[in-house]
């Protein structure tokens, strides 16, 4: 047996849209699977992971707190990866735009002004963006791959956290522990309702998502970032630059993951610590993809995501499952979102032994 | 001392040259394969595992290799038979290969490992100075040393080697001559799979034998750097893989040193530096817009689908 692509003449409307629905659909059978090989019932289990965390408002509004997040750094690196500049190193820029918008609250406690909110967000934005800008300077001006270069960022990111913390940063009053002090009343995101912990990161992230889906698909900016991620010489026909869209995807996703970093220490911790993420950095890139780098897309596909992050919990909780089920599951899925891809711009027919062609339309 | 110091770069230094000898081979057949941290941490945990339940670490090596091989085969499909974008693909395989490695390890953590044992060769480890350095080491390091050397003889002298670089140089002519270009990918595919499958047996069981999530920390996208250090070419990979190693066992003995001189160094700086060479080399072999664009394989990264 053997299988062969035929491309389409045009690209599938109707897979463009079935493609992430059917990767869903793969990752839960083989989660079933999975469950079942570790002996637990599988549909008991996959209703604990993805369906009881939507049934309580408490955990409505976690949802929301974990998507923010991913939405927010996802819809900046759609535009990244649509221009072909590949920011792998998100997680690193959600550190350092949670420690450059931490600035006021750790350094200056007793200042009580509803001006200090605003401008963490935007020292945090800063952050994140300056960090982007040493891989995107690296690859302009040094022909550096930044890939490698945005993720070896990561980690000098994170230990430049843990070195803060632990040092300079940390609570004189904090028994030892690896924090700093935790932030004053006015540099706390408000939460968005009375009835539970979302915070305004997932507003931020839903305006942010909208912003982008008006350039991609009205502004002349959007135009050149498809063009120039397709081909960098029918661009430059154009008169558009990849040098500059370089520098522009890169910023502009360093910034929003930036802000996700300081809205998740302002909304969620309250103060600083080594460890200030689950891989939100990491767990964004397959939130692109599975939202088909379309920030509408993505808005549900951070959802849907964040809920891989509940039902871990939940799951740990109820079934003695480690929360690294919850990885394994994000891992398949992005690897069933890419396979399922391949459907929009191919016909995949499967050629028997005997010869005979069989036309598997899907 | 100095040869202690030198044991344990070469201990270091070992699983970097291993990942990166076999993602040389891959990417010289113009794949572009990102998931080697994966593969690694996966080969890691098969060759733990195995080792822990047969009780001998040769038992374990097989099944590092086995494991990253077969993991491998995984972005092969995707992106060979199923032309999925190489990168992400390669990202899909390090965030899956971190998460089911985590799993399958959970009964092992805090298991002591099983330590693979040095080979002595007889008379020749009584070298002074180099002897025990270079002839009293565990098998993966012979492995490593001779990979070099046959992966350079492979490549620039068999008949094989001379089809997989035209290959990796531009596909559409090697198609064009008969030449199998996707089988011939998969087999590229799968032998970086194995080889960062033994680099993650070796951190299992020699480098620290145990068990430990994420314990690759990076090394796999060192190798990846290290591939462009070396600008593709095997005897470079080795070169690259001792001075990385040696940075890494440097910035241990700097601490050692300096808090001996009283001179206060926050630990977590030093253990940046590894990443920070990594950029800071990659600048200095990058910045030549004109030599990078001779030694990369033309086609690196490129879908290839067959016109029938």
């Amino acid at each position: 047996m053997r299988i062969e692509l035929q491309k389409r003449a045009n690209v599938s409307t109707l897979f463009s849209i079935i493609s992430p629905l059917l990767a869903l659909l793969l990752t839960l059978v083989f989660g079933a699977i999975m469950f079942w090989l570790l002996g637990k019932s599988p549909l008991g289990s996959l209703y604990i992971y993805f369906v009881e965390p939507l049934l309580e408002v408490w955990s409505l509004h976690e949802l929301a707190v974990k998507a923010a997040p991913l939405i927010l750094i996802a819809v900046g690196l759609a535009v990244c990866y649509r221009s072909n500049n590949w920011n792998i190193g998100a997680e690193g820029q959600f550190t350092i735009g949670a420690i450059t918008g931490s600035i006021l609250p750790v350094l200056y406690p007793e200042w009580h002004s509803w001006a200090i909110l605003p401008m963490m967000m935007v020292m945090g934005v800063i952050g994140g963006a300056l960090y982007a800008a040493i891989p995107a300077l690296l690859k302009t001006r040094f022909n550096t791959n930044e890939i490698l270069t945005s993720l070896m960022l990561v980690y000098i990111a994170g230990l430049f956290l843990d070195w803060l913390v632990r040092g300079p940063w940390r609570d004189p009053k904090g028994y030892n522990f690896p924090v700093t002090k935790s932030f004053q009343v006015e540099a706390v995101l408000p939460e968005i309702l009375d009835s539970g912990r979302a915070h305004w990161a997932f507003i931020f992230a839903i305006v942010a998502a909208m912003a982008l889906w008006f350039m991609m698909r009205f502004m002349l900016k959007g135009f050149e970032v498809s063009v120039l991620g397709q081909s960098e010489r029918a661009g430059r026909f154009a008169g558009f630059s990849a040098r500059r869209m370089a520098w522009f995807s890169m910023l502009l996703s360093g910034g929003l993951a930036g802000l996700a970093g300081i809205s998740e220490v302002s909304g969620s911790i309250g103060h600083l610590q080594p460890s200030i993420s689950p891989g939100y950095g990491f767990t964004a890139i397959i939130v692109a993809f599975l939202g088909r780098l379309n920030p509408l897309g993505i808005i549900a596909s951070g959802l849907v995501l964040a809920l891989t992050y509940l039902g871990g919990e939940a799951a740990q909780a109820a079934l003695q499952i480690s929360d690294k089920a919850a990885r394994v599951f994000q891992g398949m899925l992005l690897f069933f979102v890419l396979s399922c891809d391949t459907l929009i711009h191919y016909r995949i027919r499967l050629i028997l032994a005997g010869g005979k062609t069989a036309e598997a339309r899907a | 001392m100095f040869e202690a110091i030198l044991l344990t770069v070469i201990t270091a230094s070992t699983p970097l040259v291993v990942a990166a000898l076999g993602e040389l081979v891959t990417e010289r057949s113009g794949v572009l394969n990102l998931g080697v941290e994966g593969m690694m941490i996966m080969g890691a945990v098969c060759a733990f595992a195995a080792a822990q339940l047969s009780g001998s670490p040769y038992v374990g090596i097989l099944a590092g290799i086995f494991g990253g091989g077969l993991f491998s085969l995984l972005f092969g499909f995707l992106t060979l038979t199923l032309v999925a974008n190489q990168v992400a693909t390669g990202l899909a395989l390090t965030i899956l290969g971190l998460g089911l490695s985590g799993q399958i390890g959970e009964v092992f953590v805090g298991q002591p490992g099983i330590k693979l044992q040095p080979i002595v060769f007889p008379i020749l480890s009584d070298i002074p100075f180099f002897g025990r350095v270079l002839f009293s080491q565990d098998l993966i390091f012979y492995l490593s040393v001779a990979l070099v050397v046959g992966i350079n003889w492979f490549l620039f002298r068999s008949r094989t080697g001379l089809k997989l670089r035209a290959i990796g140089d531009s596909h559409s002519s090697a198609h064009a001559l008969g030449i199998n270009v996707i089988r011939t990918r998969y087999l590229a595919v799968m032998f970086g799979g194995a080889c960062a499958g033994l680099a993650g047996a070796q951190l299992s069981l020699v480098y620290t034998p145990q068990w430990v999530e994420n314990m690759s920390a990076g090394r796999g996208w060192i190798a990846l750097a290290l591939v462009v250090f070396a600008s593709w070419r095997p005897w470079r990979i080795l070169a690259g893989g001792y001075l990385f190693g040696a940075v890494g066992i440097g910035q241990l003995h700097a601490q050692i040193v300096a808090q001996n001189l009283g001179i206060v160094i926050p630990s977590q700086f030093l253990s940046a530096l590894p990443y920070a060479a990594t950029i800071v080399v990659l600048i200095i072999i990058s910045h030549n817009r004109r030599t990078t664009l001779i030694n990369t394989p033309a086609s690196l990264g490129k879908p290839f689908v067959p016109d029938r």
